[in-house]
């Protein structure tokens, strides 16, 4: 794929959180801090890495991304959309009663691999794919995001032990770090730290990134396999709510969504008025 | 029926690349052959169930057809969410295999006891239930979920059952097997336990009862026909389970009954009564324990057809 400029990747990042905003501000629905939090990798993702193609989402040759925190499902919906994998009016549907896109991720919708909601299923998922993938010699690459809050998962642990164990390079595990999980801040609940040093402790080949700067994205995500034979992990750092000041860093926008007034202000610090 | 269905899973493998088999850490001097055959079709992916159903779903939905393998509750109740969400809800082509079904492992306790896992997968969408009545079921059942599209439970109990059927009999996914046929009352036994019931019957064939056997293989999707049949053209109906008597075949039939509208059917569900187990004891002990001995079958017949 050709390369972007960060102007490029800022208006790209701008316009998916302007339809994120949208859709959770319509449905009154709620996860809107890790849709932003994740806005900027999804972005390099779909812009500029994972090689798919709209008119074939089942395509074996395609990279496959894994959303394993399925919550964040509304920015991926919103990305899906506008590269053509279904059309953008599915978005003012998000949630409402008999929509095609509910409120976790799910594989009915074009371009979706596989159902998550529940936290801690899709690094195991995607290990498998990458099995497949590696021991028939296929081209194709799977990245999986995942939250900080579900690195609190035993699960997540299982999957990360088997990855490198079977020299998945083909495996890219993503954590979207933005240190608030459900019900206080990572630190608070149950603290990860060290965690780029327990991802290479279990043996994948780790790096951690601004998860906001599109420079530092772009190079990781460009760079994998960091190690030839061992699985990648980037720990990126990121902040919940991100793009919206009264949002960031706050647990309430975990679960409320934006009123009018909210939305209004919220669309205008993303230069959207009116 | 483990070496039933070891045997049929590697028959099958042989002319069939996309099968692969899973197993967490279990499989001692079952799965070697499989394992040195295969190489790059088996994994042995640790102590790690929960992983295991998800790498499970991840293979299946790469085009594969994957048995994922261990023992007692620990393929089941320990990730049954990854069964719901990731097997089943992907409908991902995926058979869960169980050793030791019902008291096979007696003496090592309740943690060991696989009696509750008929009724927890039974209500899983997607998810076919099936657990045969002897070694030759157990290898006729691994090939019919092999080309079954979609995920199945297949569970097993132990290495040296005994055998019950003298021919191989017809094999189908939800149709049951008439193993004896009679008018006057019929036993309905799912898994290992068909052998129980068939002595019993023997013995209530020398006292001059008539009892048609029918060994339900498969509790989900039920043979809600065969099952009709019998309520009308027998006398009384009892399952026979080693299993709670809660929600597994006992509950499935009892759900048919209910519903058909055929009224007066005298019926008994024989299982395991909703309570653990601290008494001590092999699988024979513990059946006997539990009442599903064919002397405790038999009784429970002639108590029944008492009453009609």
């Amino acid at each position: 794929m050709s390369e972007i400029s960060v102007e490029k990747y800022q208006a790209l990042a701008r316009q998916t959180r302007v339809r994120v905003l949208r859709m959770i501000h319509r449905a009154q629905s709620s996860h809107v801090g890790t849709s932003l939090s994740a806005a900027d990798l999804l972005t390099v993702l779909y812009n500029r890495v994972l090689r798919l193609d709209p008119a074939r989402p089942d395509w074996p040759d395609r990279d496959r991304f894994i959303l394993s925190k399925g919550h964040g499902c509304a920015v991926v919906y919103a990305v899906l959309a506008e590269k053509g994998f279904f059309p953008r009016d599915w978005l003012e549907t998000f949630y409402l009663d008999g929509s095609h896109l509910p409120g976790h991720i799910t594989r009915s919708v074009p371009g979706v691999e596989a159902s998550t909601g529940s936290l801690g299923h899709g690094l195991s998922i995607g290990c498998g794919m990458a099995l497949v993938g590696k021991r028939e010699e296929q081209p194709y690459r799977v990245f999986v995001l995942l939250s900080d809050g579900e690195c609190d998962e035993g699960s997540t642990w299982e999957a990360a032990l088997f990855a490198p164990h079977h020299h998945l390079d083909n495996i890219i595990a993503i954590v979207d770090y933005n240190k608030i999980q459900s019900f206080g801040t990572v630190k608070e609940v149950l603290d990860l730290e060290p965690l780029a040093s327990k991802w290479q402790a279990f043996g994948w080949a780790t790096r951690e990134i601004d998860g906001h700067d599109f420079e530092q994205i772009e190079k990781a995500l460009l760079s994998v396999p960091f190690e030839p034979g061992r699985p990648s992990c980037i720990i990126a750092h990121t902040v919940k709510g991100k793009g919206v000041s009264f949002m960031e860093g706050q647990l309430a926008w975990h679960y409320k969504p934006p009123n009018d007034e909210q939305l209004a202000q919220a669309l205008a610090e993303l230069g959207v008025f009116g | 029926m483990r070496a039933g269905f070891i045997r049929a899973l590697m028959d099958l493998a042989k002319t069939d690349e996309r099968i692969f088999l899973l197993v967490g850490d279990v499989g001692y001097s079952l799965v070697e052959p499989f394992a040195q055959g295969f190489p790059r079709r088996f994994i042995n992916v640790g102590i790690a169930e929960q992983n295991m159903m998800g790498i499970a779903t991840g293979l299946a939905m790469s085009g594969k057809i994957v048995f994922a393998y261990s023992l007692a509750n620990f393929p089941t109740f320990r990730c049954v969410e990854q069964i719901r969400n990731d097997v089943c809800y992907h409908n991902a082509n995926v058979k869960i295999v169980a050793s030791g079904g019902g008291l096979v492992y007696g003496a090592l306790g309740v943690t060991h006891h696989v009696t509750e896992d008929l009724a927890i997968m039974r209500a899983l969408p997607n998810m076919t239930v099936i657990a045969p009545g002897d070694p030759i079921e157990a290898a006729l059942a691994t090939r019919e979920a092999a080309e079954f599209p979609g995920p199945c439970y297949l569970r097993l109990a132990r290495t040296g059952d005994p055998v019950v059927h003298e021919a191989v009999p017809d094999f189908q996914i939800g149709k049951a097997i008439t193993v004896r046929n009679g008018d006057d009352i019929t036993l309905v036994a799912s898994g290992g336990i068909l052998y129980n019931t068939v002595q019993a019957a023997k013995q209530l064939e020398q006292k001059g009862i008539k009892p048609r056997v029918l060994s339900m293989h498969t509790v989900k999707p039920l043979d809600a026909e065969a099952l009709l049949a019998a309520a009308t053209e027998t006398k009384a109906i009892i399952t026979i389970e080693e299993h709670s008597i809660i929600g597994g075949l006992g509950g499935a039939v009892a759900e048919v009954l209910a519903e058909s509208g055929i009224s007066g059917i005298a019926f008994r569900r024989v299982g395991i009564k909703d309570c653990f187990c601290f008494e001590v004891g092999s699988q024979a002990y513990l059946c006997k324990y539990y009442s599903l001995s064919a002397e405790d079958i038999v009784n429970e017949a002639i108590h029944l057809l008492k009453g009609v």
